[in-house]
């Protein structure tokens, strides 16, 4: 049986499933249901300085989009940091670590950019065993606005300055959590690496808008008429979260730098794939959210029996393994050639990737021949681009067939070539290196 | 003596008051609006969709689902009367086993279809249920056509050519619009006097009269209509009954299964209708199966279909066929009638033949069984009944004892066009194909009486 034990920058979990710093991590009662369930690891939702704690709206705090059947495929949020007082959340946390030794618990932090603040705080929270903090650098709402979270994090010089000085006042292993509402997330990592940090954590949610109330004509969620960009998340937000992953991972100058990969983190499958880009474990908090605790049961066994099919004895077998995977639009291989292939016995004839490809690519499905509907690839016209694959309802009907080498490609009318060549080479880039005579 | 459901003969009140109702509840209930969403959610808006094809009036289906799914209940019921203003009684009538859901993709992946008729019924009770009017009447054009039959071909004729300006007159022989849907239809799948609010909302569009109790070849002749309207348009459905050609047929207990529906139909009180303790429906097609199954819902404790060939080649739906075995109706097939038995005048029994095919004739066995039965119900087919044609002055061309039309439904006399089960139609005889058949002669009498459409 695969070992799914996780050790990220020391701390240690069980399994690599940790709960995000959000609301589902707000208090003890919460944590320790999610501990019962199986979750390896909790951030706890955001610390605050001491004082009269932040105060919430008192309407709706989420807006969301779905998918059919309204699954939900994005939340949103405008909710702030915790909004109790400091030594409870202290107390409570304590207390849940004294009870839970095996779990991870890791405190969330954001006070003012100011070096008293970090230097006051870190203490009471070292104070209670918890295993490492994370530097909240990422919440886009309302507290950005005063100067803190991604405020921070859009700077990344505030986030050098700020994780030296965690690194100066405490002992316990600091995660910098990263906001994705930036140009180049690369930016924030390397400053977050120059100051000293363990690990960096990502993504935090993403500035948005979730639905415009269509008669009061307001965004939602909607606060007495207003509304205002509130941090989204959920399974749509994960190729974004796992291109920034896969960026940090790959940038020569945070190579090695351990990641905890959040963003939409729904299934096994989702975690494992966060895993092989880089992120030595993963948070998650939608995915609880919207159906509970209990999801961690399947992503633990989910993972472990692919695992055990692949032959994966532990964490380390998978983390980073399509790292080296991940290149640059410029090296991908233009002499690889691959030709969509519909299976007849499993297409149910709805017509759809005829009609992608008739309106909008390449015209290189039929939807007749010979007076029946039929829809089969015409390869003098498949550029493969995999759109059908992609509308096509049924999973696995349409595939991408690679022509072997040698192969004719009907479209261009000539054999597939051997060797790997890409654009930089390419005769039609101006920029191409002549290889030497 | 026994009662109820065991009282031998033919007797009113076999059931319990409520039971009633409960038995001629709605077939299908309808969706709620979280349920239609969740089944819009299924459709995969096909590409040229098969359902669509399947549609003898083509409604765009994957267009008025999306509305649907979309929120836009009111946008989708429009779609649907487009192409069929008709569309609400469709959706509860039409065999969809055998048209649109039978040719979803995803009857074909998955063996459950779509639900389109249930979600085409929600689209337009919504629209009914707020009696919004989509259509505005062109300007008047001054032409006035008659139209003969109340039916869907009529009505669904006379509302296209009143959208086109045009002044129609319908002229009805029953005491009531609608046709079958009025008088031919399973109570249980046009509730709530369905038929009748869906006259009206099609009438409502305005330049629709319509004359009760006219009959052709009774109250005016074919030559006075022609003589009198700029065109005519002949929809008075099948008017005869096929008979068994059995012995005793005559008998007391022997009827036509079409006057047992439209009587059942037209009850105020339905346990005043009496029904026998077993009944015997000789037929195969929805009429024999919606006459067994209401004889059932009635009360009575025996029910057989006698089908004289084999499952495969019913007209009725397998939907429908298990729809009567699940009420507890015995379909029996390869049997024929010979002789209704008699005693003192009144039936006591059936005598059917066994049959089977010897190459592609049907013979019979010479194998005979007796089942009891205080009533037997003929469902073996309708005809067109000709005579009121007849003394119109110039002939009409009839092919296979229908009114022959060509594509777009004239007729060889001049200036009179038809359609719906009146004509010889490749289609079924179906409610959605005579809407079409009505609508299509409408248009093509609107060309005719315009020049390119325009008055």
């Amino acid at each position: 049986m695969a070992d799914i034990r996780n050790n990220f920058v020391g701390i240690k979990s069980p399994n690599p499933f940790w709960l995000a710093s959000a609301p589902p991590t707000d208090k003890a009662y919460n944590v320790v249901r999610a501990f019962q369930a199986g979750w390896g690891g909790v951030v706890w939702k955001t610390l605050g300085e001491e004082g009269p704690p932040v105060v919430n709206v008192n309407g709706p705090r989420y807006g969301a989009i779905w998918g059919a059947d309204r699954r939900l495929l994005g939340l949103n949020n405008i909710e702030l940091i915790t909004d109790r007082d400091l030594q409870t959340n202290l107390r409570e946390m304590k207390q849940v670590k004294r009870d839970w030794p095996d779990r991870a618990l890791v405190a969330s932090i954001m006070v003012p950019c100011e070096e008293h603040a970090w230097k006051a705080i870190l203490p009471l929270v070292e104070e209670t065993g918890a295993d490492g903090i994370e530097l909240n650098f990422g919440c886009p709402h309302g507290m950005s606005e005063r100067g803190m979270g991604s405020a921070v994090g859009q700077v990344p010089e505030y986030i050098e300055m700020v994780v030296r000085w965690c690194k100066q006042y405490t002992r316990m292993p600091v995660i910098t959590k990263l906001t994705p509402n930036i140009t180049d997330i690369r930016k924030p990592a390397r400053a977050a690496h120059a100051g000293g940090t363990d690990a960096v954590s990502l993504i935090n949610t993403i500035n948005s808008i979730t639905g415009v109330d269509l008669d009061s004509f307001a965004p939602q969620p909607t606060i007495d008429g207003k509304g205002s960009h509130g941090g989204y998340c959920g399974p749509a937000v994960k190729p974004i979260a796992m291109n920034m992953v896969a960026e940090i991972a790959r940038d020569p100058e945070t190579r090695g730098l351990p990641i905890s990969g959040i963003g939409g983190i729904t299934t096994w499958r989702d975690a494992a794939e966060f895993m092989a880009l880089g992120a030595g474990n993963v948070q998650v908090c939608t995915a609880a959210m919207t159906y509970g605790f209990k999801i961690v049961q399947e992503m633990i066994e989910g993972l472990k029996s692919w695992m055990d099919e692949k032959g994966h004895a532990d964490l380390d077998a998978i983390i980073g393994r399509a790292t080296p995977n991940v290149t640059d639009w410029q090296y991908l291989n233009l002499n690889y050639v691959a030709k969509a292939h519909i299976d007849q016995d499993a297409c149910i004839k709805c017509g759809r990737c005829h009609i992608a490809c008739e309106d909008t690519s390449h015209q290189a499905i039929t939807s007749m021949v010979n007076g029946a509907r039929h829809f089969e690839v015409i390869e003098e016209e498949c550029v493969g681009c995999n759109l059908c694959v992609n509308v096509c309802p049924v999973e696995g009907c349409i595939t991408m067939e690679p022509l072997a080498v040698g192969a004719l490609d009907k479209r261009t009318g000539k054999r597939v070539e051997p060797v790997y060549a890409n654009w930089t080479t390419h005769p039609n880039n101006p920029m191409a290196k002549v290889a030497a005579e | 003596m026994a009662e109820g459901q065991l009282k031998d003969g033919i007797a009113a009140g076999r059931l319990a008051g409520p039971q009633y109702a409960e038995n001629f509840s709605d077939l299908h209930p309808a969706y709620d609006r979280h349920e239609a969403l969740v089944e819009a959610d299924r459709c995969y808006f096909c590409y040229d969709a098969p359902c669509m094809q399947a549609c003898p009036t083509s409604i765009d289906i994957p267009l008025f689902i999306r509305q649907i799914s979309t929120g836009n209940p009111l946008g989708a019921a429009k779609t649907i009367f487009d192409q069929n203003i008709l569309g609400g009684m469709c959706a509860r009538v039409c065999p969809t086993e055998t048209l649109c859901e039978e040719v979803c993709v995803r009857e074909v992946a998955e063996g459950k279809p779509v639900q389109i008729g249930r979600l085409q019924r929600y689209a337009t009770d919504e629209a009914m249920a707020r009696n919004k009017q989509f259509y505005q009447r062109a300007a008047p054009t001054g032409r006035k056509i008659a139209v003969v039959g109340a039916g869907p071909a009529g009505l669904a004729c006379a509302h296209r050519l009143a959208v086109n300006g045009h002044e129609v007159t319908i002229l009805e022989a029953r005491p009531k619009a609608g046709g079958l849907n009025e008088y031919g239809i399973a109570a249980y799948k046009a509730t709530d006097d369905f038929a009748g609010a869906e006259v009206d909302y099609v009438t409502a569009i305005g330049g629709i009269t319509i004359e009760n109790d006219k009959a052709l070849g009774r109250d005016f002749s074919l030559a006075e209509l022609a003589a009198s309207y700029d065109a005519v348009f002949l929809g008075m459905g099948l008017g005869g009954v096929n008979a068994l050609r059995a012995e005793g047929e005559d008998a007391n207990g022997v009827e036509n299964a079409v006057d047992f529906i439209a009587e059942l139909r037209q009850a105020s009180d339905l346990s005043t209708l009496e029904i026998g303790r077993r009944v015997v429906v000789i037929g195969g097609g929805m009429t024999a199966i919606d006459a067994a199954i209401q004889s059932k819902l009635l009360g009575a404790e025996e029910v057989t279909i006698a089908y004289r060939r084999g499952k495969d080649n019913m007209n009725a739906s397998e939907f429908e066929q298990d729809l009567a075995t699940v009420n507890g109706v015995v379909i029996r097939h390869w049997m024929q009638p010979k002789r209704v038995v008699a005693e003192d005048g009144r039936t006591v029994a059936i005598e059917l033949e066994h049959t089977r095919l010897d190459g592609e004739r049907l013979v019979g066995t010479g194998e005979i069984v007796r089942l009891p039965a205080d009533q037997v119900f003929k469902a073996i087919g309708q005809s067109f009944d000709a005579s009121p044609l007849n003394g119109s002055g110039n002939s009409i061309a009839m092919e296979a004892g229908r009114i022959k039309v060509d594509a777009e439904g004239k007729t060889s006399m001049a200036k009179v066009w038809a359609g719906g089960d009146c004509v010889v139609d490749a289609r079924e005889d179906l409610t959605v194909a005579a809407v079409a058949a009505g609508r299509d002669a409408a248009e093509s009498i609107h060309r005719a009486l315009t020049s390119n459409g325009r008055a």
